[in-house]
């Protein structure tokens, strides 16, 4: 065990140093592995791999001192502090999900579960917190006083009414599973749980909620705005949506809460499907010291998969995807929801 | 560079079977006689051009040609609309000398296969999509002080774009199209550049160099009497 | 709760309220469109869907639009005035630079216009080379076709493989005439130069690796169900309206239309000694046109590489005299460009240059048809259709 007794400021600050630092590196890494690495040989790319020695390991510092050294343009018709505030916004809202996600059994920003008014909640709040990026894209859309951004913008809104829905839906499974909403809570599920009788590898919920894994992978990556359903974006037909008028420093904002999202999701995903930090025959502190570790592997998984589907497919248009949500998604995840709940009572 | 240079200028080439320039090809010489059979006195001359037939028809004429050749020739296909000025090049410099590249043209003005009562003639292109090698090229005169003429537009869609080329590039105005508007040059632009009067500015401003005098490659002679004649450089 | 629940507002007359005509009314406000005017969006002239610098001007309801008017000419550089100061040799130069995906095409039926005028006739081995790199250059366009489309959609990796195979391609032109874009390699009565020393191996090679990144293509995005989603009855072009805007090439071939000029032109190259297909397909919708392209490159690689088989040997120039003058007359010369139908309408006055030289490209009236095309579809769709058409600016402007 492990005690070491640290102020509440102390902590407040290691817990806020661990976000703040965790998002943006969590981007980087994404961003090479996938974005650079993957992406490079999945499309016979020769430009990332070769600055720098192994598999062009410079491309990712280069492309940062680029973003750095590019001057910050502001549209003179812009609304000058929505626009300046906007991407702020968006990275918050990745740092408001980092808060939650558990990566030991007692290692974690902040639990909601001891607060008596939020007694476990930690998936609502995820969920909820997620969501928020969508209003930094749209001030920024709409700050840019540029038609492109402004559409980019109201498909993004759009798209996050056809897509919070299935997303949630395909959580409310598990939730109903493990009986908890605290992702601590939904992980212990998950390790302490037995296979028929069988507790070797605990009881990884997808398991049983393979179809919601599926929901949640398609929906989080049309939160994401990745293609195939990146069409907010969609570099070519409204250049680059609601981003397009960002350049340098503000741009890199955006950048970092779009990998950092889909970093957070990826670890949502894993947490609630995969089960997160636990792994077999490791509890008590020997977790806390694997766990990250291990939670980090899933996440990596769960993002390649993110990634695989966001170079392979092209981009649906607007309406298909509403159409999608609405006639396909939400009607499989609410007859999961139903079957879920009747085995869980005749169980 | 032509790899045969031979000294002796244009011979004419060795045996021709028939003479190309007014052999119809049998196609053609069928769709001139359907469009003799059709417009009867509004064909004005007919020549051929390497095989294609060319139809000169009356300026009265010029879209019931249109509709002839699309609803009884079966040429469904409109390939362009352009327009010639018959005007003799106005050469940059008169003899020629001193420019190598600019082709000294004939002062006298002649007019190509089908004729020409003027200066200013409207020619066009229509294919067949389902024969094979089935086209007609039309022209019609348009006189200098009247350029009007009847728009293709209601037969083919096409003729649009062409048309408007037509008018920006040559002042050709044509009646019922539905919006005679710049095409290629700013709206603002005056002038029709395609017309033979209208100077091409940049040579006005700097006559074409023609053979540039090239830098000596090191070891050559830097008094080289003659630079290199390019291929089809008329050296002067 | 009924209507008749409602309490009534104070001293306003009642109306009695059917409860019918009420549902009527939500019915109409789900469907009834707010009055916002149509907003007018500049697409171009810098648009990376422009594929240089076509501008549109479409004017949007919402998403949808309600017309579009295409702006050429940012890139008009006058080549027909052009023509008329320049020798022929001269002009393949300027030729070269019109649909500068696939110069060598352009110049074929240039050279092939002086060629009838001044009675000449390139040799067997000669029209043997200008095929095969005629059918390159249109592999090599077709394939950046192939990706391009597929990113214009949104996937990004085709782009990448067209570019790869395109390279390829675009090795072997380089290769034989020294130029990757513009190879200004045609002469008056043949060609510059012979193949050079292990090309044709190479070239056979390549064009199996062609036959296989088509086969790539086919998996890839042909049979991606979001990419027919997107493409299927997108911008349909009817067979007689498209032949009336004289839309050309693949793009009328997709519309059911069996019309190539390589094989129903009058006889040019050396097209009647192979044994090949003219692909067509009844849909003419986007998804039309990326399928007959996808064939039309494998019909091209196989006939390079029938022609690679059957390769005459003997000289490379006719006789031509010194000085290219070319006696008086007029032809219209007109070919299967990767884009359609280029043709060039020469009027020669013995002169040693022309006297009007009419550049027919495939691009301007291809993209005529835009306004018609474009009218009611969705903003993601003018992309699709813009890519599917398969503009090249040089080509629409000259």
């Amino acid at each position: 065990m492990i005690a070491i007794e640290v102020g509440w400021g102390t902590t407040l600050a290691i817990k806020t140093a661990v976000v703040l630092g965790i998002v943006p590196l969590t981007a980087l890494i994404l961003g090479y592995v996938f974005l650079l690495k993957m992406m490079s040989h999945m499309q016979s790319r020769l430009g990332p791999m070769d600055p720098g020695g192994f598999h062009g390991w410079y491309q990712l510092i280069g492309d940062g001192i680029k973003f750095l050294q590019k001057e910050d343009i502001m549209p003179g018709e812009a609304d000058r502090r929505v626009f300046a505030l906007a991407p702020a916004i968006v990275v918050l809202s990745t740092f408001l999900v980092f808060v939650v996600i558990p990566a030991g059994p007692r290692i974690r920003v902040a639990s909601l579960d001891s607060v008596k008014m939020f007694d476990g909640v930690g998936v609502f709040y995820a969920l909820a917190v997620s969501s928020l990026s969508v209003i930094g894209v749209l001030m920024a859309g709409w700050a840019s006083s540029n038609k492109y951004a402004l559409l980019g913008a109201l498909r993004a809104a759009a798209q996050l009414i056809a897509y919070e829905l299935p997303l949630v839906l395909a959580v409310v499974g598990v939730v109903i599973q493990a009986g908890t909403m605290s992702l601590q809570g939904i992980v212990h599920f998950q390790q302490t749980g037995s296979l028929f009788g069988w507790s070797g590898i605990g009881f990884p919920l997808i398991l049983t909620q393979f179809v919601g894994f599926a929901l949640f992978m398609v929906a989080s990556q049309a939160e994401l705005t990745q293609p195939p359903f990146d069409m907010p974006v969609a570099e070519s037909e409204l250049v680059a949506g609601y981003m397009v008028e960002y350049t340098g420093f503000r741009f890199l904002f955006f950048f970092i809460g779009e990998f950092g999202t889909a970093f957070a999701f990826a670890a949502l995903a894993a947490t609630l499907f995969l089960g997160g930090w636990s792994v077999p025959w490791v509890h008590c502190t020997a977790a806390d010291f694997l766990g990250p570790a291990v939670l980090f592997a899933k996440v990596m998984f769960v993002a390649f998969l993110m990634f695989w589907a966001r170079f392979t497919y092209p981009r649906f248009r607007e309406d298909q995807l509403q159409a999608i949500a609405w006639k396909w998604l939400i009607p499989i995840a609410l007859a999961n929801i139903l079957l879920t709940g009747v085995l869980k009572v005749a169980f | 560079m032509v790899e045969t240079p031979t000294e002796t200028p244009a011979e004419p080439p060795a045996e021709v079977p028939a003479d190309p320039k007014t052999e119809l090809r049998e196609q053609a010489a069928d769709a001139l006689a359907r469009l003799q059979a059709e417009l009867g006195d509004a064909i004005v001359e007919h020549g051929a051009a390497y095989g294609d037939v060319v139809v000169r028809v009356d300026r009265e004429a010029w879209r019931i040609t249109a509709q002839v050749c699309k609803q009884k020739l079966d040429c469904d296909y409109l390939s362009f609309i352009a327009g010639i000025d018959w005007m003799p090049t106005p050469a940059v410099t008169e003899d020629g000398s001193g420019d190598t590249s600019t082709p000294a043209q004939p002062k006298e003005q002649t007019y190509g296969v089908a004729g020409s009562e003027g200066r200013y003639q409207l020619f066009a292109v229509v294919m067949s999509t389902r024969r094979k090698s089935w086209r007609v090229i039309l022209k019609t005169d348009l006189p200098d002080d009247d350029l009007h003429v009847e728009s293709w537009v209601p037969v083919y869609a096409g003729a649009d774009w062409h048309e408007r080329e037509a008018w920006e590039m040559y002042g050709f105005v044509f009646d019922g199209h539905p919006s005679l508007r710049h095409l290629y040059l700013p709206s603002e632009f005056e002038g029709h550049p395609l017309r033979k009067d209208y100077p091409l500015l940049a040579r006005e401003v700097k006559p074409w160099p023609g053979l540039v005098d090239v830098e000596p490659m090191p070891g050559e002679a830097a008094d080289d009497e003659a630079a290199p004649a390019l291929d089809g450089g008329e050296t002067a | 709760m009924t209507t008749t629940d409602l309490p009534s507002p104070g001293d306003l007359p009642e109306i009695a309220v059917d409860p019918a005509a009420f549902r009527h009314l939500a019915d109409a406000q789900v469907a009834v469109e707010l009055d916002t005017g149509d907003m007018v969006l500049n697409i171009g002239p810098q648009h990376p869907a422009t594929h240089g610098t076509l501008r549109l001007v479409v004017r949007l309801d919402g998403e949808r639009v309600v017309s579009a008017d295409p702006v050429i000419g940012y890139m008009h550089r006058g080549y027909e005035k052009l023509t008329e100061f320049r020798t022929y040799p001269q002009i393949t130069t300027l030729i070269n630079r019109i649909d500068w995906l696939s110069s060598f095409a352009n110049e074929v039926p240039f050279i092939a216009a002086a060629e009838h005028l001044m009675g000449i006739e390139a040799p067997p081995r000669a029209q043997y080379l200008r095929t095969i790199l005629t059918e390159l250059s249109r592999i090599a366009t077709f394939v950046l076709f192939l990706g391009e489309m597929g990113l214009q959609v949104g996937a990004i990796t085709p782009a990448f493989y067209g570019f790869r195979d395109r390279e390829y391609v675009l090795n072997l032109i380089e290769a034989v005439t020294g130029g990757r874009f513009h190879p200004n390699f045609n002469r008056i009565g043949g060609i510059k130069d012979d193949l050079p020393w292990g090309w044709i191996s190479e070239c056979k090679s390549v064009m199996q690796k062609v036959l296989a990144s088509c086969d790539e293509f086919d998996d890839l995005v042909v049979g991606n169900p979001i990419f027919q989603k997107r493409t299927r009855s997108i911008g349909i072009i009817p067979q007689e309206l498209g032949a009336a805007y004289g839309v050309s090439g693949s793009n009328l071939r997709a519309s059911g239309v069996d019309w190539d000029l390589r094989r129903d032109g009058p006889d040019y190259l050396v097209y009647n000694d192979l044994d090949w297909k003219v692909w067509t397909h009844p849909d003419g919708d986007s998804f039309s046109r990326y399928w007959v392209r996808l064939q039309e490159t494998r019909e091209s690689a196989r006939m390079v590489l029938q022609m690679l088989e059957q390769l005459p040997s003997g000289p490379l120039m006719a006789k031509v005299p010194r000085i290219i003058k070319v006696p008086e007359g007029e032809v219209f010369v007109n070919t299967e460009n990767p884009l359609g139908e280029m043709g060039y309408y020469v009027i020669s006055k013995g002169a040693t240059g022309p006297f009007r030289t009419k550049i027919r490209s495939a691009s301007f009236s291809n993209v005529s048809l835009l306004p018609w095309l474009l009218r009611g579809v969705y903003v993601p769709d003018i992309v699709t259709i813009l890519a599917s058409l398969y503009f090249i600016l040089g080509d629409i402007d000259r």
